[in-house]
């Protein structure tokens, strides 16, 4: 054999670099950023950008794994619930006598269960579809809160507790410095690891991933079980943030934590998009709520430019698609009868 | 032709839709065994007041129901309709304060017009640009309950505030029997026949069956995809009207998270979300069973706490046993082949 | 009245990268049996859609009973008098067998608008029993076999009062008597005037129906012949475009002990009671009808499946394999029939494809080691001389021989005893063909124990050294390649084990 053939040097194109979706995420987050600073005269500090995070970091948490579920071709509704679960019966056990640190332990046990209790039901029941899962076991989390707590709130945790919302180490908000940790563990699993790569597999083609001998089941129980243990952080930190818990909070952090996630590019058809992506997407959002207060504008605007935002991120990436696409409608890719596909290009079939 | 062929070909038994009828048939038995236990420990259950009022509570979800059945029948999903309830519920009201002397049939109308926008909107993203539905009226739902709140200001529309009028279009009975049963009868009634007996409501399955095919076939794929969601902003924009009225408040958090309430109802049944599957029968089965387990429960002395959890626990339970009873089918099947 | 009810003539589609079709030309003649052949992508399902109207020509005139017409969507072909039946895609599993045959031109009354549903069920049954079915039009579509869905989609095609019917691989799901039926089915219809274009695999089928025969390749017509005027091996050469005979690299090669023994499988509904044996450095082919169970078998011992009964010995060692997982920890790989769907993540550069059975083998603890993978994946395309730029391509940008190749780099991993090779040619051009076969022999040579599943004759007897012929799920015969004609084969195929 004369020489190499084939090369192993990953290519790389400037156009190719700069045309990824983070890039113009970044460039939103700059420019939040930029108006919000002509907007208050003491905004650009590193104050700011250390405390803001305080206000809307405890639901990040659930985007973390949110983007390895959906990478997956999954979809999670059940977190919310999930999140009021655990935390109700964090102050519960609390108010019976467990010492605090083992209060939180039980509600990262509880939230890690309710994670395996979707994760069970998705294996053994593959016919249902995810959605159709989570939204009952939603239902039942928390159904069980209300039975737990009905409608009271309980609180009254120790003092030290409430470090995890509102302590910093130096001049770094705690929750800032755990949240960063599990960021970077999970950016690191998803993009480095074995595991990561059957997460994206598994969302890209299922069939083929277990023809090449991938245990979908454990790694789909993995996920969720990491789902499961996320909102139990979400749990910790909101708690300690409002001192008080009731069956009802973190109503709607599914779909918040959904948005988020399709926002930083990640496909709902599974397999596509990074880590990078929505964690761009929830200091977008977060800085943005920041910056509506800065001006009094009501939070409630933020839902129409988050909801503005993700309809037009997703025409953007499907416009971008069909123009390498074209005749999309009936594209030869989908082709009817399955048979003559024309998807291999005419150059590499001749010798 | 030769008997030969005729073995091949002639089955020597009818078919019959086994599966939907035995479901719906199971759901059935289900509602009448709750009802049962709930009158042998309560004997107010099964009174003529009692039912109505179980009726009426059920009547907004199960016109939801509708909309969402045919949504899920396209293999789509609708998460924007708590959104849309409160974003038509708030407009309609807000006219109401602004003129008490508006007549209640204008009202509704209103509150219709502004759902048909709303679904109108989503259909476009979902037909026409090929925008995944769970995106798209995710969106949706985040806009629209913004708007909401923006043109309120973030204030409540109270009771003092509607006409009688408007509070009678809930509150108000047609021969004894309250509005809002008539409404959601009625609207079983034209989508039944929509559904079951024109060409285009019978698209609505031929698509989510088979999207290739009705493609093949010339169906109007895409339209009969706007259609389904712009009937269910429709409906949704009435259901919004009904709620209002019915509450005698508006706010900017009416119905949050309802969809999610739809969608069980739906799937309980027995309208698959894989698109194809789920008569109109089944829908109202599962509706009524939403209904008696709201309205029996407190009556049998179970807390109201345990009602979420009992739910979620009988939808569950309904979609694994369907499923259970599908694989059993299949085996079944297997078993009389010839290998 | 002109000689043709369709001429398609000077026709060109070209889809981005791709000619689909090249200056075609194709004629119909009324109340004719008219086959179509060639091998996957040479044009004919394209053919077939412009004639429909999904797709529409770059260039080029359809005349229909010697006018141009312009077809532009499905709805304007089935106005025109054209009807297809596809395999599986336009049946509606979820709505009855009268909606299925009337969807979109239902009967429905004038002021109402309501479908008319006593009048269509009575229709359909009149149409179910002219066919000579007597299933109830009420029945759920899903509910029935695929023989009856096919009649299903000839009764659909009979309601819109089709001049012409095409069908595409009709045969292909059904048993020979269900064929034999269809046969019949079609020549009566043939015998009402409808012309029928017939697409099909099955040389059989074309000498049983066809009076004419049109052969494609690579987006062109090679040329129509009278079925009376060309033989066999004729229409081979036609499809192909050369000598059939060169196409084989079969080694002479020493053959060794038996790697792989399987004995008495069985699971309800598939197969039964399925016994041979591989040796190392063999390779035995595994051949018959489609949906004879021969996937079945060999995904039971790759653990897609699980079978009911019976024993798999590997190397003197019974397994007991749950999933393909532990398959591949103890040797067998399986390269599968589906390429696009279960062979490759075609969305994944060609190493993330090549490294994806083993992982394990490219990480450590857990990390993968990227460098590795992407020389051991240079290295391993090199050696089966892949097409490609570089490890770092699309596997989608892959042409079908090419893409097949990857696909037998992923199961070369150290430590494989046994290859289950599922149709390893098909939708593969004739060149990248014999490459694969020549990989094959390679193979075979190391002394790896080789099955391939094919229902290709040639490549049956040019490649194997013994042949397991399936029928209905059981084991029909097993045949030594060197004293085997194709014939014997097939009548085993057809007609079952002689001794039972």
């Amino acid at each position: 054999m004369a020489g190499r053939s084939i090369r192993t040097e990953r290519p790389w194109s400037l156009r190719a670099f700069f045309l990824q979706w983070e890039w113009l995420l970044a460039l939103i987050f700059v420019a939040i950023n930029v108006v919000n600073s002509t907007l208050s005269p003491y905004y650009f500090s590193v104050d700011t950008f250390l405390q803001t995070p305080k206000n809307f970091l405890d639901i990040a948490f659930l985007v973390l794994p949110m983007t390895l579920v959906i990478i997956m071709g999954n979809i999670d509704i059940s977190v919310g619930s999930t999140v009021a679960l655990s935390a109700v019966v964090m102050a519960v056990s609390f108010s019976a006598g467990l010492p605090m640190p083992l209060a939180m332990a039980l509600c990262l046990l509880v939230s890690t269960g309710c994670g395996f209790v979707n994760g069970i039901l998705m294996t053994k029941f593959k016919e249902l579809s995810s959605v159709i899962i989570t939204l009952a076991t939603m239902i039942i989390y928390r159904g069980i809160a209300y039975v737990i707590l009905e409608d009271q709130a309980s609180g009254d945790f120790p003092k030290w507790f409430s470090a995890f919302g509102w302590g910093s180490i130096g001049q770094v908000p705690l929750i800032l410095i755990v949240f960063a940790l599990c960021a970077i563990l999970f950016g690191l699993l998803l993009h480095g690891t074995s595991f990561g790569r059957q997460v994206y597999g598994i969302g890209s083609n299922p069939v083929a991933s277990r023809y090449s001998g991938i245990k979908i089941d454990s790694v789909v129980m993995i996920v969720e079980m990491l789902t499961g243990l996320m909102a139990g952080f979400t749990a910790i930190f909101l708690t300690s943030r409002m001192d008080s818990t009731r069956p009802n909070v973190a109503q709607g952090y599914e779909l918040e934590a959904i948005a988020m996630v399709v926002l930083g590019g990640v496909s709902t058809s599974g397999g596509k998009g990074r880590m990078a992506g929505p964690l761009l997407a929830v200091f977008i959002i977060g800085f943005l709520n920041y910056g509506l207060g800065l001006v009094n504008i009501p939070s409630q605007v933020l839902l129409i430019i988050i909801g503005l935002l993700l309809i037009l991120s997703v025409l953007v990436m499907n416009v971008r698609f069909q123009s390498r696409h074209q005749r999309s409608a009936l594209s030869p890719s989908r082709s009817v009868s399955g048979g003559d596909r024309p998807i291999e290009k005419k150059g590499t079939r001749r010798r | 032709m030769t008997d030969e062929l005729r073995a091949s070909f002639r089955t020597g038994r009818r078919p019959v839709r086994f599966g939907e009828s035995f479901r719906e048939l199971g759901l059935l038995v289900f509602i009448v065994v709750v009802c049962g236990v709930v009158q042998l420990r309560n004997p107010n259950f099964l009174t003529l007041s009692n039912l109505r009022d179980l009726f009426a509570n059920t009547a907004i979800l199960s016109i939801l129901a509708v909309g969402m059945m045919m949504v899920l029948l396209t293999r789509g999903i609708d998460l924007s309709i708590g959104a849309t309830i409160a974003l038509s519920g708030m407009v309609s009201a807000l006219t109401v304060q602004a003129i008490p002397t508006i007549p209640p049939v204008v009202s509704v109308l209103e509150g219709m017009i502004v759902g048909l926008a709303v679904g109108a909107a989503i259909g476009m993203l979902v037909a026409k640009f090929d925008v995944l539905p769970i995106i798209a009226t995710l969106g949706f739902m985040n806009v629209i309950r913004g708007l909401t709140y923006l043109i309120s200001n973030g204030a409540w529309v109270s009771s003092y505030q509607m006409s009688a009028g408007f509070q009678r279009i809930a509150s108000g009975s047609l021969f004894g029997v309250s509005n809002l049963i008539v409404i959601a009868v009625v609207i079983y009634i034209v989508f039944g026949y929509f559904i079951n007996h024109t060409r285009t409501g019978r698209q609505i399955y031929a698509v989510g069956s088979n999207p290739e095919a009705a493609d093949i076939a010339g169906l109007s794929r895409r339209r009969v995809v706007w259609l389904v969601y712009a009937a269910m902003g429709t409906l949704a924009g009435l259901a919004g009207v009904l709620w209002v009225s019915k509450f005698a408040s508006a706010q900017g958090d009416t119905a949050v998270g309802y969809e999610l309430d739809v969608i069980a109802a739906t799937v309980l049944g027995g309208v698959s979300i894989s698109g194809g599957s789920g008569r109109v029968s089944g829908l109202i089965l599962g509706s009524v069973l939403f209904g008696v387990l709201d309205n029996a429960l407190p009556l049998v002395n179970v807390s109201p706490f345990w009602q979420e959890a009992i739910q979620g626990t009988v939808i569950l339970a309904a979609v694994v046993i369907n499923v259970l009873v599908k694989r059993n089918g299949q085996r079944y099947a297997l078993r009389k082949r010839v290998i | 009245m002109s000689e043709f009810i369709l001429e398609l003539n000077h026709v060109t589609i070209t889809f981005p990268g791709v000619r689909a079709l090249d200056d075609v030309h194709f004629d119909l003649r009324p109340g004719e049996i008219h086959a179509l052949m060639g091998e996957n992508g040479a044009g004919k399902s394209t053919l077939i859609k412009v004639i429909t109207g999904v797709y529409q020509p770059d260039s080029g005139e359809i005349l229909f009973n010697g006018a141009p017409v312009d077809i532009r969507s499905p709805l304007d072909s089935q106005r025109i008098g054209i009807a297809a039946i596809y395999q599986h895609v336009s049946c509606y599993r979820d709505l009855s067998v009268t909606e299925n045959i009337f969807i979109g031109h239902e009967k429905i009354g004038a002021l109402t608008r309501r479908i008319d549903w006593k009048e269509l069920h009575r229709r359909a049954e009149e149409l179910l029993a002219r066919l000579d079915a007597d299933f109830d039009p009420r029945a759920p579509m899903g509910d029935l076999s695929v023989a009856q869905q096919q009649i299903v989609e000839i009764a659909k095609a009979l309601s819109t009062n089709a001049r012409i019917l095409i069908m595409d691989e009709p045969t292909a799901p059904l048993t020979s008597r269900e064929s034999e039926d269809l046969y019949r089915i079609t020549e009566g219809l043939r015998d009402r005037g409808v012309s029928v274009i017939f697409i099909s695999h099955r040389l059989e089928d074309m000498y049983r129906l066809a009076s004419r025969l049109t052969i494609f390749r690579d987006a062109r017509n090679v040329g129509s012949w009278k079925l009376s005027d060309i033989s066999r091996e004729d229409i081979i050469t036609a499809m192909v475009g050369r000598e059939i005979t060169q196409l084989f690299p079969k080694r002479r090669l020493a053959i060794g002990g038996e790697i792989l023994r399987v004995q008495g499988l069985s699971r309800r509904g598939y197969f039964k009671d399925v016994t041979f044996s591989v040796r190392k450095g063999e390779i035995l082919a595994i051949t018959g009808l489609v949906g004879a169970g021969r996937t079945e078998v060999c995904e039971a011992i790759y653990g897609i499946t699980r079978a009911e009964s019976g024993r798999i010995i590997l190397d003197g060692e019974e397994l007991h394999v749950a999933n393909p997982s532990q398959a591949i920890r103890k040797g067998i790989g399986y390269l599968p029939e589906d390429r696009l769907r279960q062979g490759l993540v075609l969305d994944w550069e060609l190493s993330k494809n090549v490294t994806y059975p083993a992982l394990k083998k490219f990480s450590t603890a857990g990390w993968i080691r990227t460098k590795k993978e992407n020389e051991v994946t240079r290295d391993r395309a090199e050696r089966l001389e892949v097409k490609a730029g570089s490890v770092f391509d699309k596997a989608s940008t892959l042409s079908g021989g090419n893409q097949q190749k990857i696909i037998v780099a992923k199961l070369l991993t150290a430590g494989m005893k046994v290859f289950i090779l599922d149709e390893p040619t098909k939708g593969v051009d004739v060149g990248a063909k014999t490459a694969i076969f020549e990989i094959m022999s390679d193979l075979a040579e190391r002394g790896y124990g080789i099955i391939m599943v094919s229902s290709e004759m040639p490549e049956v007897l040019g490649m194997s050294d013994r042949i397991v012929v399936m029928k209905e799920g059981r084991v029909a015969g097993i045949l030594e390649t060197s004293a085997t004609t194709q014939e014997q084969i097939l009548q085993a195929a057809l007609s079952g084990p002689a001794a039972s």
